[in-house]
């Protein structure tokens, strides 16, 4: 089992929700993936997807302007 | 139904294959599946070098609003079009090209990218993807 670490600091619409697609892709079965990022409505919008896929959303947090998502694949 | 999104991309203009290209990716990016079906002058980006090229579709004042726009977009760090398209590939997105516009316009396949371009077909192609697809646009 791994961890997979996305850093989109400062990325916008639509990289984020692009790259942390990109990272579950490649991701295996059990992997966790950690997005890292600064965008705000990809704050809401990448839960909406890890839903969508049918992925564990493990959680949401924040500091300040950032925010990490944690996803289990 | 399927979950899927076809869209014809049918004008060449910057802000319009932005859209395009955003809405493809995010679509992907939330599990389903999506195909452009690009004519017209959609079809004209996809030539050797010339994605990045389209005029804005208004106030693109010869040139001097795309140059104003893409400074601004660059400040704002929106990823550039190259960069859409790579990822609308890498995700599993169908890039088709309209044939009819090729003859037309006098395209050879040659001067298209042809690496991105999975199929080269007409309207019957495409309804056989539209029929299929929850969503279907025509930007």
């Amino acid at each position: 089992m791994e961890t997979i670490k996305v850093d989109v600091r400062y990325e916008a619409c639509p990289v984020p929700l692009i790259e942390t697609r990109k990272a579950l892709r490649k991701a295996s079965p059990g992997d966790v993936v950690e997005v890292i990022g600064t965008h705000p409505a990809s704050k809401k919008e990448i839960p909406m997807a890890v839903e969508a896929l049918k992925l564990e959303l493990l959680g949401v947090e924040d500091e300040g302007p950032v925010w990490k998502i944690t996803i289990r694949r | 139904m399927a979950d899927k999104i076809t869209i014809i991309v049918h004008s060449g203009d910057m802000d319009k294959i932005y859209s395009a290209l955003i809405v493809a990716n995010g679509a992907l990016a939330m599990g389903m599946e999506a195909s452009l079906f690009f004519t017209f002058w959609g079809l004209q980006r996809l030539k050797k070098g010339a994605l990045e090229r389209g005029p804005l579709s208004k106030m693109n004042l010869l040139g001097l609003g795309r140059w104003m726009v893409k400074r601004r977009m660059k400040k704002a760090k929106v990823a550039s079009l190259e960069k859409l398209l790579k990822d609308f590939k890498e995700l599993g997105g169908k890039v088709m090209a309209c044939d009819m516009t090729m003859e037309i316009m006098g395209i050879k396949p040659e001067d298209l990218r042809q690496d991105l371009i999975d199929e080269y077909c007409a309207v019957g192609a495409y309804m056989q993807e539209a029929r299929e697809s929850a969503v279907t646009l025509f930007i």
